[in-house]
């Protein structure tokens, strides 16, 4: 697969591990906040671990948007579900992630009308099929999904559809990562940035990391050698004693970002006050919500939903493992009470979440690392 | 967080100038090209792929400069390995 | 060599209902059936929760198993919910060593369903039986109530002979043995996937349904005294299958996963969806753990069946690590191979 296959090739995934090997200082201990999930998810699965110098630290980010779920808005999409004549979508990664009284697969098979849709655009044909009914998207992710909810919106606005909603869980990322930068146990020396949101975001927005908090970005790729190679860009920032942004996925991601989008977004969003993520608390600034002009299509206008926070059990200790004061492992409940089939902690909730990589490929039983 | 993967479009579909068929790995979907600007794809060209829509148009170009990149490195190491094994077979190294 | 000792598994079932989960043959099917099923029916032959019961029946060896099939659509591109449910027993029966003698099936039918529809079934089920060289001796009819059922149900049981001269165990797995898969893996899962039409996407790509006895045959008549254990990769896939063996076997599994045969369709339908080839289900594979010594014979044997050329060596059996899978790539990164967590779903992040 072109654009695939030559970013996983052995001979240079070898070489830019020597590079690595050669660019670290051997005394000193490094850690690295991979931000997004997708790239959580990759090192696991390509087994990029075992290539890096034992003292380059891989901390993983908050950038799951279905970790960060507070299980109360789980709750609310649900009650959607149960409205008389509603049918609730969702992607798949949205299934399995408990509720309170279960999750969306488990309310499926007691009668609840939930489907998994691909994209957006699934959600809105089946609302046009089905004028009886009312269609509901249960709208996740970061600012790489949020403009394809924004344009299905605008086509819901121009097709005047009735029976249509959106509810609405788009998150963006900036806001994330300040609030880690600003934890008291923050012990991050630099960021592999998120590529694909940065295909819609540019890389302006980590300007910030660099210039006020003096930290290293290289936003990157999802392919073995897209990672390596931005680890190679931050060792030598660090190594330099420089702090910047950098874009190593330079085949998708332009510095300005994807203006067609951002004006989508800008035309059917506005900033939440601020927006609770699980494991991290409530954040200022960090989600997007329908603005007043598709009130008509916002399933939180439309619809009485019941809003009741949930807090995790306090034996959780997602919060230590996304400031990367803690490893997975290092979580009294990873592996025991949590685990993928039954998940207390957010982490554990997808397949990129750091402690669900961590459990389903990492070697169980490793020494705890320093 | 957000799975995207590259695909070729094959043609974009009749009547609907915002659809495009992609093909990935022998896999194909119409896929909406409105984040494009001006909503410009070819067949043969090559799109980033995030729940049904195109992100961005691939760059050839930054692609291919990356692997250059990649290969470069390391290089210099490689060529004194290759000198160092030279004169090892001039001693007589059988191998 | 050492022999591993294992504690009786202790699995408690404490689910307050059925969910899709506990059908989707990974790892909450198996809690399902060793946490409630099998303490009830408690006994020697069941305890060994191999795909089929060996029962010693006259001073002979016989296998029997019993499958039930539900699929949606019935029919997809290669084939149909007829084929299946005969060449899934009769495979079941292979992978014990045994080839199928005799079946019969059993209908649950959904009033309603068109007699074309059923017809067309019961002619798929007995051309695949022709074809596996099997006759269908018996069976049983019930119909329910519209809306009880997705239109038809089809449960089959089988029974042959096992091979006098194999002896399939788990625990007499060895470090240094082959793993032998029979051919690419995923076509009957992603088949069945864009069939269903919710994802939009489209492939020329068809189930790979089909029934696995010749080449059984083929690899036990080249050297059946060095095959130690068989399986047929169906839900949960080659990751689930190969997980079940490390429990087993006490011993570690490494796949060098370039090595994996993978049709660039299934990957790119994999690679679009998230999904992981080794947890999706195939209907006309089968996996062979092979002794070392007659490995290269072994896989020689298998491909020199018309239909078995795909056939690979795609992985060792090794003490570390014990009871796991781990995959390696070509430039050395690992990975632990987890068995499949409820269906395969989609993802987007």
């Amino acid at each position: 697969m072109k654009y695939v296959d030559e970013f996983r090739d052995p001979e240079l995934i070898a070489r830019a591990a020597q590079e690595i090997a050669r660019t670290a200082e051997p005394s000193r201990h490094y850690r690295i906040m991979e931000v997004c999930g997708g790239h959580t998810h990759a090192i696991y699965r390509h087994g990029l671990r075992d290539v890096l110098p034992e003292n380059i630290e891989l901390v993983h980010g908050p950038g799951c948007p279905v970790c960060v779920l507070p299980t109360g808005r789980v709750d609310d999409g649900l009650a959607i579900a149960q409205h008389p004549g509603a049918i609730l979508t969702c992607f798949g990664d949205m299934l399995r992630v408990p509720g309170t009284k279960g999750t969306p697969l488990e309310l499926k098979a007691r009668g609840a009308d939930i489907r998994m849709v691909y994209s957006p655009l699934d959600a809105l044909r089946l609302a046009v099929d089905n004028p009886k009914r009312h269609v509901c998207f249960f709208a996740i992710g970061f600012e790489t999904t949020a403009p394809s909810t924004a344009l299905t919106l605008l086509r819901a606005q121009e097709l005047g559809l009735r029976n249509f909603s959106v509810f609405c869980n788009h998150v963006t990322i900036v806001p994330a990562m300040r609030a880690i930068l600003d934890s008291p146990g923050m012990r991050i020396d630099g960021f592999v940035g998120p590529g694909h949101v940065s295909s819609i975001t540019g890389c302006r927005p980590y300007e910030f990391v660099a210039r006020d908090y003096g930290k290293p970005v290289a936003v990157a790729g999802f392919e073995p050698l897209d990672i390596l190679e931005a680890i190679i860009m931050v060792l030598r920032q660090l190594r330099a004693g420089e702090a910047k942004v950098e874009n190593q996925y330079r085949r998708i991601v332009p510095w300005e970002g994807n203006p067609v989008a951002l004006r989508a977004m800008a035309r059917v969003f506005e900033l939440r006050p601020y927006f609770e993520w699980r494991g991290l608390g409530f954040i200022s600034q960090s989600a997007l919500k329908l603005n007043a002009s598709f009130a008509q299509w916002d399933a939180e206008v439309q619809f009485e939903l019941p809003g009741i926070r949930v807090t995790d059990p306090k034996a959780a200790q997602c919060g230590e493992v996304l400031k990367g004061v803690l490893k997975p492992h290092q979580c009294k409940l990873f592996a025991k009470e949590c685990n993928p089939e039954h998940p207390i902690g957010a982490l554990m909730v997808s397949s990129e979440g750091a402690c669900a990589a961590y459990y389903r490929y990492a070697h169980r039983g490793d020494p705890v690392s320093a | 967080m957000c799975l995207a993967i590259p695909g070729q479009v094959v043609n974009i579909v009749p009547e609907q100038p915002l659809l495009a068929k992609v093909d990935v790995g022998g896999v194909r979907r119409n896929v909406n090209v409105g984040l494009l600007e001006d909503a410009a794809v070819q067949p043969g060209d090559w799109v980033l792929i995030h729940v049904g829509f195109a992100l961005s148009k691939i760059g050839e170009e930054e692609a291919r400069d990356q692997l250059r990149m990649l290969r470069a490195m390391g290089e210099d190491e490689l060529a004194m390995e290759e000198v160092r094994g030279y004169r090892f077979s001039e001693e007589g190294d059988p191998g | 060599m050492t022999t591993i000792e294992r504690p009786p598994p202790r699995v408690r079932f404490d689910d307050a209902q059925i969910e899709m989960s506990h059908g989707a043959g990974g790892k909450a099917s198996r809690r399902l059936v060793e946490g409630l099923i099998a303490p009830l029916f408690a006994n020697a032959v069941l305890a060994k929760l191999s795909d089929a019961a060996a029962l010693s029946l006259g001073g002979a060896a016989y296998a029997t198993t019993a499958d039930s099939f539900v699929v949606k659509p019935l029919r997809f591109p290669g084939g149909s919910i007829g084929e299946l449910a005969v060449n899934g027993t009769v495979n079941d029966l292979a992978v014990s060593g045994a080839r199928a003698e005799a079946l019969m099936a059993a209908f649950i039918l959904e009033a309603g369903l068109p007699t074309t529809t059923l017809r067309a079934e019961v002619e798929a089920m007995a051309e695949a039986a022709s074809r596996a060289g099997v006759a269908i001796v018996g069976g049983d009819t019930k119909v329910v109530e519209h809306g009880a059922c997705d239109g038809m149900y089809v449960t089959t049981f089988g029974v042959g002979k096992i091979d006098g001269r194999l002896t399939l165990d788990p625990r007499s797995v060895r470090t240094g043995d082959r793993v032998l898969l029979s051919g690419p893996i995923g076509d009957h899962g992603i088949t069945i996937l864009l069939a269903r039409g919710e994802l939009d996407l489209e492939a020329d790509l068809s189930s790979d349904t089909r029934s696995v006895w010749p080449y059984v045959s083929a690899l036990l008549d080249t050297c059946a005294d060095s095959v130690r254990w068989m399986r047929d990769p169906t839900r949960g896939g080659v990751a689930t299958s190969l997980n079940e063996l490390a429990r087993d076997s006490g011993l570690g599994i490494v796949l060098y996963e370039e090595a994996v045969p993978l049709r660039r369709e299934v990957r790119g339908a994999c690679e679009i969806l998230g999904l992981d080839p080794l947890h999706i289900a195939n209907e006309g594979q089968f996996l062979a753990i092979v002794a070392e010594r007659d490995a290269d014979r072994a896989l020689a044997a298998v491909r020199a069946v018309a239909g078995g050329e795909g056939a690979t060596l795609i992985g060792e059996v090794r003490a570390e690590p014990a009871r796991q899978v781990l995959g390696i790539s070509a430039y050395g990164g690992t990975r632990v191979i987890d068995m499949l967590v409820g269906d395969p779903l989609p993802r987007i992040c």
